[in-house]
């Protein structure tokens, strides 16, 4: 393809792209400007980690920094969707989310039901989630399968560059709400990516890898984890399929379900706690409607049922390994032989 | 914490994600007293560019990082120490402290590269591939939803003796996707123009499908222009297309949903592999490539039926034509290749289908070569 | 220097301040050697306001406190060598280096912890207070947040709450001037946050924060009103901090020579020692004694944070329940 970005340069590409194209696209957050009423220079930030620097430069009041108020700031951004603006809200980090749930899970994801089909609330939450980075219990969680769980959300989880730019300018011209999940590791990453704008559509998994032995499904950060582990075990004449459903809402259940009628055997890995999970979740669905083509039990790799500790020798023990994957891999692939 | 004689000033770490700094230069001459958070270099990370300070005190004894070095974090930049310490304790700590440095972990990158241009040519950005150098030209006109990739296995063989160009039409590839007319008349135009813009004065055109039409009437319209034809499965000399799946190609927006349509274009299905899905998709999903199809699609069939016709062209042509066809194409059929006109030469090459230049690269270069 | 404070006081005061400074100072230059992970928000420059309002507190008192923590819990007593492993994710740090620098919290010297949620600590000190009301020992709770804090709905609903069930608590809001990189005087919609508290029903006050006998004045009103069964208050401390948001900000926000002034013209502790050395008898040396003694206590910490050792493999699992 070519061009070769970052992570984060791509996100801020599709928000660069989609506010040029459309006026009723505006980004709020707190900090996204960084030094609002400060001394020293505008746009010093640029959000926490950067990804939306530039775009006060090119967009003036239409990316606005908030107070530290992430319910007022959700509400305003949900309040604002409804009433014909896409607003692009950004909360910090996931974990925040106990902080404003009630505007998201309450409000957004319910206008269209509740009101008979007669709202359109097309708005975006970017949010960082996800270990690695020794950010302790409340800035490191992965709770992309809370708001999966709420009917009328579209909850996104990008594991490349490519991913992010194509499913966020998706995520912008949807018409309903969308949370928009962003891992902090993947932000360096560098991968290829169009000048051009694209969408990507909601439910449609990527293959990331094909093989005829064992299917893993892996999520976000983990996709990489999983691609690791598959290339180790060419070595042992395991060949892995990865699928990377993209959206665990809307989910691509046929893409799942066909690589497992295919392969016989699945890995689900998900860096988030075990219970109530996307890996509960995905195992579920091939139990009940795959069931036929397996021909092992399922494995889940996941976090303990614990917080996130803070503690690198603790934490690197928590998040889900590329050993682990592979450990699960084997384990999956010998049973029955 | 013990007060060492000697202290090392190593690469900070400025913010989550920093993994290395680029040394922008020193402010501080060796040899200076240095005092704790006296100004000592600028560095540069992907995110900041600042002013390091100094974390300790002391002789600034040696520079160890020179400007432009980029160096992961905890990399050695520099020696302070007491003033009466001698260099040959300065070196043996360099030597002590590199020889147990371990940069952080960092994902490696590969880099290889085709190295592509783009010309203007009145309001469309047209990327173009040249490859090889030779006083013969071939220029390799792709089909419809095609790009210049279609040729990856026909281009490097034949610039062995010739200066080898594939192009984007507009409205694929990487070529502007916003198009004004979408008719071969106007393809074929921007065929001429782009040989003008090149520098190219005459070439051997070899086009396929949708891309055989346009060099056909590029060669109508400019006969000065072409050393000879080649139409790989060419549209323009017969009237039977396969519609459903050219509008199931504009409409397609999922793996699921394109799969069986490009196991169309193919004798082999399993040669449709996922990457090449995936390009495919990923070109489909860029902004105004529907539309574009749309507009290109409507210039020339209507259902199942092609609607430009240069098969009675053909006969006056002064040129070596070549017509190759895969006999299976399930796109246009191999029957269009029969009953020629005899300046025409055929080969229809046995169980391939519409993509025969990918399909059996090797006898199809072998002809174009022939 | 209008103090009812004996020397040992002021000494102490001192102590407290200098090692809130030297145990910031060290974190920065050992975070920005590429010793401690995580996020890091440091105290340096706030002193007189940790300082000012624990010295009011008993043992049995509770403070929260926010991501900006060190200076609260080594005001409040919580022991520095142990904050320092912590901070270094060690076995032995104080919460066993499974919270780190942003959760520190010891519940027996009545710290219930830094936070890492903004506005996290208002409504868990309405509950202390109400603890301490029900029960009747005597006691209060304070809560530590920032000029941010003071816009998040939690704060506003405490500060409401603790009037209507009239709580032994006090707010404390320390504004440093900006919100991670936003400024203060934008992002509060009033002149001083502490105008908020008339609209809550309770008493504000807004003073100089850098100046530790206003902190110490104020606070020892509010502390004594709420123990008198008299209600909350909102104290507002204008201060400064002399590091970014977090360690790795690049500060942009502020102009260039912003920090430098403040260190040379409103260092809190210099202003202290200034007023102790000329008012009473407390001599330079006397603080230079005390300086060498909290560098020694640091670098202590530093050195066993340092070698100390990672917390078991198996001590990921433990402590989720207390059973399950």
């Amino acid at each position: 393809m070519g061009r070769k970005i970052l992570y984060q340069d791509a996100i801020n590409e599709a928000l660069d792209q989609e506010m040029a194209r459309d006026d009723s696209v505006i980004v709020m957050g707190e900090d996204v400007v960084g030094g609002t009423g400060a001394s020293g220079e505008m746009d010093a930030w640029g959000g926490v980690l950067g990804v939306t620097k530039g775009l006060y430069g090119k967009y003036g009041n239409r990316i606005m920094d908030s107070p530290i108020s992430e319910s007022a700031l959700v509400g305003a951004a949900v309040g604002a969707a409804a009433t014909g603006m896409r607003p692009v809200c950004e909360l910090m980090f996931i974990d925040f989310m106990g902080v404003c749930f009630d505007q998201i899970y309450n409000q957004a994801a319910k206008f269209r039901y509740m009101f008979g089909g007669k709202a359109t609330t097309p708005v975006v939450i970017r949010t960082m989630y996800g270990a690695g980075f020794r950010a302790a219990a409340q800035h490191s969680q992965c709770l992309y399968n809370i708001f999966t769980h709420v009917p009328g959300l579209k909850v996104v989880m990008p594991s490349s560059p490519y991913d992010a730019k194509g499913l966020l300018i998706q995520a912008i011209r949807d018409d309903d709400p969308v949370i928009f999940c962003e891992h902090k590791a993947l932000y360096a990453t560098e991968g290829d990516v169009p000048e051009e704008s694209y969408a990507i559509p909601f439910g449609e998994a990527n293959i990331v890898r094909e093989g005829d032995d064992v299917t893993i499904v892996a999520l976000g950060r983990m996709v990489r984890f999983a691609t690791k582990a598959a290339e180790a075990l060419v070595a042992d004449g395991i060949n892995c399929e990865i699928v990377d459903p993209r959206t665990s809402s809307p989910l691509d259940e046929e893409t799942i379900l066909e690589s497992v009628e295919a392969t016989g055997r699945l890995v689900v890995v998900d860096e988030s706690n075990p219970r109530c999970s996307m890996a509960t979740d995905i195992s579920s669905l091939v139990s009940q409607k795959g069931f036929s083509s397996l021909q092992a039990p399922i494995e889940m790799v996941t976090a303990p049922h614990t917080p996130v500790p803070f503690s690198g020798a603790l934490e690197d023990l928590y998040i889900p390994s590329p050993d682990k994957i592979e450990a699960a891999v084997r384990k999956t692939a010998a049973y029955g032989n | 914490m013990s007060n060492t004689a000697i202290t090392a000033i190593t690469m900070p770490k400025w913010g989550l994600s920093m993994v290395e700094g680029k040394v922008i230069e020193w402010l501080v001459e060796e040899n200076t007293t240095i005092a704790v958070g006296d100004e000592i270099m600028d560095i540069e990370t992907e995110k900041i560019a600042n002013t390091f300070e100094a974390l300790d005190s002391g002789v600034l004894k040696r520079k160890v990082a020179e400007p432009d070095q980029s160096l992961p974090i905890g990399a050695l930049l520099g020696v302070l120490a007491e003033s009466n310490i001698s260099d040959e304790d300065i070196d043996a700590f360099i030597k002590d402290f590199q020889a147990n440095y371990t940069p952080p972990e960092i994902q490696e990158g590969e880099e290889s590269e085709t190295s592509y241009a783009w010309v203007e040519i009145d309001d469309y950005r047209i990327r173009y591939l040249r490859m090889g150098v030779d006083k013969r030209n071939i220029i390799l006109i792709h089909g419809f939803g095609g790009d210049l990739d279609r040729w990856l296995f026909t281009q490097g063989p034949l610039s062995a003796n010739a200066s080898v160009y594939s192009l984007d039409l507009p409205g694929h590839g990487q070529s502007t996707k916003t198009i004004r007319d979408g008719s071969v008349a106007a393809m074929a135009s921007l065929v001429t123009k782009f040989m003008d813009h090149v520098g190219i004065d005459h070439a051997h055109l070899v086009g396929h499908s949708l891309g055989g039409a346009i060099a056909l009437q590029t060669t109508i319209n400019d006969p000065d222009k072409v050393d000879a034809l080649s139409l790989i499965a060419t549209a323009g000399i017969g009237v039977e297309i396969n519609g459903s799946y050219i509008s199931g190609f504009v409409q397609a927006e999922s793996r699921r949903e394109i799969k069986p349509l490009l196991q169309q274009l193919v004798g082999d299905p399993s040669l449709i592999n996922r990457n090449l899905i995936d390009d495919i998709l990923k070109y489909k999903r860029l902004d105004g490539v529907t539309e574009a199809l749309e507009i290109i699609a409507t210039e020339f069939i209507d259902r199942d039926q092609q609607t430009i016709d240069f098969r009675n062209h053909l006969a006056s042509l002064s040129i070596p034509v070549h017509v190759i066809w895969g006999s299976a194409d399930q796109i246009i059929p191999a029957s269009h290749a029969k009953n020629l006109p005899g300046n025409v030469n055929v080969d229809v090459l046995e169980g391939f289908g519409h993509l025969v230049q990918v399909e059996a690269a090797g006898e199809v270069n072998k002809l174009l070569q022939g | 220097m209008a103090t009812n404070l004996s020397i040992e006081d002021l000494l102490d005061a001192y102590r407290t301040m200098r090692t809130i400074r030297e145990f910031e100072e060290r974190v920065h230059v050992e975070f920005a050697k590429g010793g401690i992970p995580g996020f890091v928000h440091l105290y340096a420059g706030e002193e007189a306001s940790a300082t000012g309002v624990c010295m009011n507190l008993k043992e049995d008192d509770y403070i929260a406190s926010n991501h900006r923590g060190h200076g609260h819990c080594i005001a409040k007593g919580v022991e520095v060598t142990g904050m320092m492993s912590e901070i270094y994710g060690r076995g032995s740090g104080t919460c066993h280096g499974k919270g780190g620098s942003m959760h520190i919290a010891d519940l027996d010297v009545g710290m219930m912890g830094a936070n890492g949620i903004v506005g996290g600590g208002p409504p868990l000190v309405c509950g202390a207070g109400l603890t301490a009301k029900l029960r009747g020992k005597g006691n209060i709770a304070l809560a530590f947040f920032g000029d941010g804090a003071s816009n998040q709905g939690t704060t506003l609903e405490s500060m409401n709450l603790a009037t209507v069930w009239k709580l032994p608590v006090v707010f404390v809001a320390e504004n440093n001037g900006y919100a991670e990189a936003t400024a203060s005087s934008w992002s509060v919609s009033c002149k001083d946050i502490s105008k908020r508290a008339a609209g809550f029903g309770m008493p504000g006050t807004t003073i100089d924060g850098h100046d530790f006998f206003a902190v110490h004045e104020a606070t020892r009103a509010a502390v004594e009103r709420a123990r008198s069964g008299g209600g909350p208050s909102l104290i507002e401390c204008k201060l400064d901090r002399f590091f970014g948001h977090f360690e790795g900000d690049n500060q942009k926000y502020r102009e260039p020579n912003e920090v430098k002034t403040i260190r040379e013209e409103n260092d809190c502790i210099k202003r202290f020692s200034d007023t102790i050395t000329n008012d009473s008898d407390i001599t330079v040396g006397d603080l230079a004694t005390i300086d060498r003694e909290v560098k020694i206590l640091i670098d202590d910490a530093v050195e066993k944070a340092i070698t100390g050792t990672d917390p078991e493999p198996d001590k990921l699992l433990t402590d989720v329940y207390i059973r399950y």
